[in-house]
């Protein structure tokens, strides 16, 4: 076995990540996730918006026939209903498979946009002092409005769809990451590197993108992963309260649970099913993310 | 003191400027009249018209951020076209279930997280501390609503404990009240506990390592008191903030679990008008919970003269 204390920094950083046991299930469990969504077709799935009157609300296990219209006429094909119909006939198994791919976009734009526009705006509030207090004025009485309620109200204007609620949640968490670059903004530009750069006549592009912003890299990539997971939340939130993605367009596991609220007594397994689903992806995230935060960002490994 | 005090009156009017103008550009920037918006899909041109009329649309928007501003201090927070009420008559009528449901998780809240906090904290490594640190990973990861149901599942359905959904009122009755709000109350905490547990914990140990903790030990103070009078106390202001923090997650949670339980609160009210395009009654519910979580933090600001008397303004 070689020294650990001869490999490069990189090379032991990716040896912490490695030996990290909740990078290693969390990880380990996104993948798995990724992979349902990518493979969602081959997976013994069905069209997750096809509608069957006859096999509404069928339980778990269920095999039977479906009616369906081809040039030739009428015709009866066997169906399987993995894990039971929900209200309107559709295959709840299917629709769990791709209710993957909405969560992983979902989460995956929010975190990327909302660090793009935070890493703008706070980078220039940290660096322009002259701009500093108008930008946190605006994300203070962004961060004042509580963040669903921000989301509710966004997408309250705008028409239901995938664009809207990845706006709609992107706009409380902009906030969070400008405060988090402007910090480590304030800190890195006292550094005596920092001041070599303007006295050797860096340009102020130059300065920010390649000495600053590597140093915001490591504590962006966590938090990166902690908006995923709470726009993961957000998105199923909005989608079950009938204010986000739409459910006869896009199967989500927020809209799964919504569609079946009314028969939630009688089935709950059609509630419970996305439920945990939906669970076990936050938690594999959350962990990813803390197990991320141990090894990459020792400032904020404050575990004691 | 008194100087502090008014200064951080004066700093809320800034944010709570920015929440109004943000909240008021929300209905102006998007493409379409908002008197029409305003107005719901059924009304009539002269309806709209006299909207148009009173928000003063054909002024400059800097008139009619103005005007919307002056009716809402003089207590004119609109009317629903929806519910065809005042927004200030809906928003009194709802306020009981929602303020009883945030009392009633608070105070389950505080009463579980603090000593699992304390206790993980003073037995730390033991399985009681990891288990409050699973719990505080979980809890975070189960979303409200999916609680929710499954308590519902659980204790409603399976062993006919509670009642499935709905809420009585406090006047008819103290124990019909609570019993519609254990359930709800216990789903929105979740999230709470394990966020305040852990904040406990990590600043209750941090303490733990003082000297005066040492020297309150050898004097022979029982250990409890040594926990409760000297550790706790001194890790308060910490666990205090966290607490306000947490009001942000509370009425986003609240909006979710009065539509899960069927409470007929603010935050049901918030999704009704939602699903209708009720504005002036999603802008009045949007304004009032920034208030009051923007005055929370306020007053917990205020309370750390009296946690820690070390601090001084």
């Amino acid at each position: 076995m070689t020294d650990v204390k001869s490999l490069s920094p990189g090379r032991q950083t990716l040896r912490r990540l490695v030996l990290n046991p909740s990078v290693l299930i969390g990880g380990t469990l996104v993948a798995m996730i990724l992979a349902l969504a990518i493979l969602a077709p081959v997976l013994g799935t069905r069209d997750p918006n096809e509608l069957s009157t006859s096999n509404r609300l069928k339980p778990p296990g269920y095999e039977g026939t479906m009616r369906v219209y081809t040039d030739e006429g009428r015709m009866k094909v066997p169906v399987w209903y993995p894990l039971g119909a929900d209200t309107l006939g559709r295959d709840v198994y299917s629709r769990i498979v791709y209710g993957a791919r909405i969560s992983l976009v979902v989460g995956v734009s929010v975190a990327g946009i909302s660090i793009a526009l935070g890493v703008l705006f706070g980078l220039i509030a940290g660096y322009f002092r002259y701009l500093d207090g108008v930008i946190m004025r605006v994300m203070d009485g962004l961060m004042a409005i509580p963040a669903i309620l921000l989301a509710i109200a966004v997408v309250s204007v705008f028409n239901a769809g995938v664009m809207s609620v990845i706006i709609a949640i992107v706009v409380p968490e902009v906030p969070r990451v400008v405060r988090l670059v402007r910090s480590i903004v304030l800190s890195i530009r006292e550094e005596p590197y920092v001041e070599a750069a303007i006295t050797a006549g860096t340009r102020v592009p130059t300065l920010l993108i390649r000495h600053i912003l590597p140093n915001t890299l490591a504590p962006l990539i966590v938090q990166g992963t902690f908006i995923v997971a709470s726009a993961i939340i957000v998105e199923a939130i909005l989608s079950f309260l009938g204010l986000g993605i739409p459910a006869d367009e896009i199967p989500t596991w927020g809209n799964i649970m919504g569609a079946s609220r009314e028969v939630f007594q009688l089935h709950p397994h059609l509630i419970l099913y996305p439920g945990v689903v939906l669970a076990v992806t936050v938690l594999a995230v959350n962990m990813l993310g803390d197990g991320l935060r141990d090894t990459l960002d020792p400032r904020f490994a404050r575990r004691v | 003191m008194v100087f502090y005090l008014l200064k951080r009156l004066l700093a809320t009017i800034p944010v709570m400027l920015v929440v109004a103008v943000f909240i008021f550009l929300l209905l102006r920037l998007t493409p379409g009249d908002p008197a029409a918006m305003i107005a719901g899909d059924y009304a009539s041109d002269a309806q709209i018209a006299e909207i148009r009329e009173k928000l003063g649309l054909d002024e400059p928007m800097l008139v009619q951020f103005g005007i919307w501003l002056g009716n809402i201090f003089q207590g004119d927070l609109g009317e629903s076209f929806f519910f065809k009420k005042q927004v200030s008559e809906l928003i009194v009528a709802r306020i009981e279930p929602t303020l009883s449901l945030s009392l009633v998780t608070i105070i389950l809240t505080v009463s579980i997280a603090v000593p699992m906090g304390v206790i993980s904290a003073y037995k730390q490594g033991s399985w009681l501390d990891r288990l409050t640190m699973g719990f505080s990973v979980l809890g975070f990861s189960i979303p409200v609503f999916v609680i929710g149901f499954g308590l519902i599942y659980v204790f409603s359905l399976k062993l006919a404990w509670f009642p499935v959904q709905g809420y009585d009122r406090i006047s008819e009755g103290l124990w019909g009240w609570l019993r519609h709000l254990i359930l709800p109350a216990l789903a929105l905490s979740v999230i709470f506990v394990a966020f305040i547990a852990r904040m406990t914990r990590t600043s209750v140990l941090e303490v733990l390592g003082e000297d005066y903790i040492r020297t309150a030990r050898a004097k022979g103070q029982t250990e409890t008191k040594v926990l409760v009078r000297h550790a706790l106390r001194n890790a308060a202001v910490p666990i205090v903030t966290v607490i306000g923090f947490a009001f942000a997650i509370l009425i986003g949670g609240v909006v979710v679990t009065e539509s899960v339980f069927n409470i007929p609160g603010l935050g049901l009210l918030t999704v009704d008008a939602v699903l209708n395009r009720d504005f002036p009654t999603i802008q009045a519910v949007v304004l009032l919970f920034s208030l009051v979580y923007v005055l929370i933090n306020l007053v917990i600001d205020l309370s750390y003269t009296v946690l820690d008397p070390r601090i001084r303004y």
